[in-house]
């Protein structure tokens, strides 16, 4: 083979690694890629802006489980990018992300759109690299897609200066990457699960509290095999949403700051807490020394650092959720000598007592017959949509909403941000979410604020026939923030309030898109049937009960029994 | 409680900021810091001293290890272990004094390196309590100026075997 460009070096390895879409924005440090791209086997989408296409690769990822890639420009362009990086390191997703960068001689030097991009995003990235030589080019990017999606996935910037791109080159054969210094530990020790399973079968009110580890890791099969067998009330978080089906009978839905009061209720009281590729964020625990206080804790997690951070764990598994899951399976089988399918009393009086609990206080809300509540919009795009489309949010009241009302059944059908809570991320994450799947159903759901932070994605919807649907719940504030003004600072609602929005009926029609309106109750269902109807884009705009609350609530600091509810 | 965290890392541009961006970004503090080569081209040992409750140095390990260019982390608090720092101190050495700083620095089995009409130069070389015993001894005589290496370890060879 003979000599080629760096720049067709990295699209023949992008191809190698089996990369069919990417997401960036051109710039003179990225010129000679995007010479090397015209033309290739890759699909190049042209974003609007590089948070954009940061956030939609992400989307992709999150809905596929593969390594997303965006490609930004030096500068100005890398630091667009960060906000993007930082929510996928939040919430573990494999990207990649190249990034132009000045050419070598002019590195120091505050060349023109010079940044240190490996300086400012060391922290929010999995890993990152500044290519120094044209050898390192194709093994660098091995390496950064084998970082990116082993162990606990996450981003990795790889910054890649022009002249390597514009420089000549052998391509690499292709060789299995080997890191000394980077071994993920997928086993459990079987010692551990032997451990675990005793204190499973042993415990009366157990509780399975599961994360996005178990929808990173695919190992849903597992997780609902388990809380079968064992007869095992479960509960998620904002990320684990989807890993377990939300209307199974042993689904107690969402837990912590906005969950369920049997959830949270269920948490307070177990005397055996099983956390499944979950971290023990403070949105999930509250006051920590109130958190599952008379419980022992076993914590499966890949990343050795996630236990005992913040919580006290009695027996940990450092390991794949889906191998220690199916180990701990294996094991109740095969030397619990108990035959699960003869024990309807299990855990019972327990679970009739959390029967009672979601009975008491189920999640519900006030309902009216003419204003439209946010809670009726997300039940009615449940309905209308069989529960089966794959729901991107927004951040704030919205993005709870959709978290508890739309009883996601899947995995990988709930795309949100949840570490990071970027506002903007919902509508070009589903983007990447509907290029993944064509023939899926995608709904934003959105709040009249944050759809403003990435609106121009709506362009690049256009470009690429991308037939999102924006779900607005438009309650004319920056909600989230308001209800906490409500609650917790006398009603004093220091600029939440969004007195200028633009019509999104109209913005639709500007984008090419289609736009409807709902001002009463009876106009939603209608609305929603013919966007679901529409080939095109659909920004729906969902006038709202303006100061509608998101319950229940646990004050941010306290125990998590100590919930406001509707 | 004070710890001292061995770490074997590859020599990899950047990699030393990424281990002392961990430990700002996370809250955690550095008492003191050395990094050198090993007889292994391309990886390097960093001696890491900070103070922190065992969750807070349990968390360190952990956050030190998760670190891609990281091969081996190693809290030596917990094992027998040698450790040696070196200061070097300039201190006063006038007609009065200059014979009791040369005896205060023969007990410390120090050495004087550079010698000037008012001041002695010395090296001592220990571990951080006897350096810290040399500096007090010698601050009423009157320290001009003092350089610390901050401390490197080891763990004591297995005398079973
Ligand atoms: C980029 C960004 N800036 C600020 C915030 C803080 N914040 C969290 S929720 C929220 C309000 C969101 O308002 P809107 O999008 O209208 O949604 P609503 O809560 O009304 O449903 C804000 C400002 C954030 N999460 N992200």
């Amino acid at each position: 083979m003979g000599k080629i460009t760096g720049a067709q070096a990295i699209v023949n390895c992008l191809l190698e690694q089996g990369v069919k879409t990417i997401f960036g924005y051109p710039g003179g440090a990225v010129i000679d890629l995007y010479d090397a791209l015209m033309g290739s086997e890759i699909n190049h989408v042209l974003v609007r802006h590089e948070q954009g296409a940061v956030h939609a690769a992400d989307g992709m990822a999150r809905v596929t489980g593969k390594v997303g890639v965006a490609l930004l420009t030096s500068g100005p362009g890398a630091t667009n990018g960060v906000t993007g990086i930082a929510t996928a390191y939040m919430d573990s997703i494999p990207l990649v992300v190249l990034t132009g960068q000045v050419p070598r001689v002019l590195i120091g030097n505050d060349a023109f759109q010079e940044v240190d991009i490996v300086g400012i995003s060391r922290p929010c990235t999995k890993h990152n690299y500044l290519v120094n030589k044209i050898e390192d080019l194709v093994p660098t990017l091995r390496e950064a897609f084998h970082i990116a999606k082993s162990g606990r996935p996450g981003p990795v910037l790889v910054d890649l200066p022009k002249d390597l791109m514009s420089g000549e080159m052998l391509y690499p054969p292709q060789r299995p990457v080997s890191l000394q210094s980077y071994q993920p530990n997928y086993n459990p020790h079987p010692f551990q699960v032997q451990k675990a399973c005793k204190k499973m079968i042993a415990a009366k009110n157990p509780v399975l509290y599961v994360g996005g580890g178990v929808i990173s890791s695919n190992a849903s099969k597992e997780l609902t095999e388990l809380a079968t067998k064992l007869k095992i009330p479960v509960t998620m978080t904002l990320m684990g949403l989807g890993a377990y089906p939300g209307d199974a009978e042993l689904s107690m839905g969402m837990l912590g700051m906005h969950g369920t009061f049997a959830a949270n209720m269920a948490v307070a009281k177990c005397d055996l807490l099983i956390a499944v590729g979950a971290r023990f964020d403070d949105r999930v625990t509250g006051k920590l020394d109130d958190f599952a206080k008379y419980a022992k804790i076993i914590h499966i997690d890949i990343d050795p650092t996630s236990i005992s951070k913040n919580v006290k764990v009695h027996v940990p598994i450092v390991a794949d959720c889906k191998m220690a899951l199916t180990a701990i399976n294996k094991w109740l089988d095969e030397n619990s000598g108990i035959n699960f399918d003869e024990e309807p009393d299990r855990n019972w009086p327990w679970r009739e007592t959390i029967r009672e609990w979601m009975s008491k206080h189920p999640l519900c809300y006030k309902e009216n017959d003419s204003i439209i509540k946010p809670q009726y919009v997300i039940e009615m795009l449940h309905k209308h949509t069989g529960g089966e489309a794959i729901i991107t949010t927004e951040v704030g009241q919205n993005q709870m909403w959709a978290a508890q009302f739309y009883k996601f059944a899947h995995p990988r059908h709930f795309v949100t941000s949840g570490g990071l809570g970027t506002m903007g991320f919902g509508l070009p994450a589903a983007i990447g979410a509907q290029m993944a799947f064509p023939g899926k159903m995608v709904i934003d759901v959105a709040g009249d604020g944050s759809i403003q932070m990435n609106i121009q994605e709506l362009a690049t919807a256009k470009q690429y026939n991308c037939p999102v649907k924006v779900a607005i719940l438009n309650n004319g504030f920056l909600g989230m923030v308001r209800q906490w003004q409500e609650l917790f600072y006398n009603k004093r609602y220091a600029s939440t309030t969004m007195n200028v929005t633009p019509d999104f009926v109209d913005l639709a029609k500007a984008y090419g898109a289609v736009g409807l309106r709902a001002t009463t109750k009876d106009e939603v269902e209608p609305v929603i049937q013919e966007a679901l109807a529409t080939d095109n884009i659909v920004l729906m705009d969902f006038k709202i009960e303006r100061e509608e609350d998101v319950y229940p609530m646990v004050p941010a600091g306290k125990a998590t029994t100590e919930m406001l509810l509707v | 409680m004070k710890h001292t965290i061995s770490v074997l890392l590859q020599n990899k541009p950047g990699v030393l900021s990424r281990v002392t961006g961990l430990f700002s970004g996370r809250g955690f503090n550095i008492e003191s810091l050395c990094v050198a080569e090993t007889l292994e081209p391309g990886v390097s040992c960093l001696t890491v001293v900070s103070r922190g409750d065992d969750a807070i140095i349990e968390q360190i390990t952990k956050q030190l290890h998760k670190l891609i260019d990281v091969i081996k982390v190693t809290d030596i608090a917990g094992k027998e272990y040698v450790e040696r720092e070196m200061v070097l101190i300039r201190v006063k050495a006038e007609s009065h004094t200059r014979a009791e700083v040369l005896r205060i620095i023969d007990i410390f089995r120090g050495k004087v390196i550079d010698v000037s009409a008012r001041s002695y130069a010395v090296e001592v070389t220990g571990p951080a309590s006897k350096i810290q015993a040399v500096i007090d001894i010698l601050r009423p005589i009157g320290i001009k100026e003092i350089v610390r290496t901050g401390t490197i370890a080891m763990a004591r060879a297995s005398k079973t075997k």
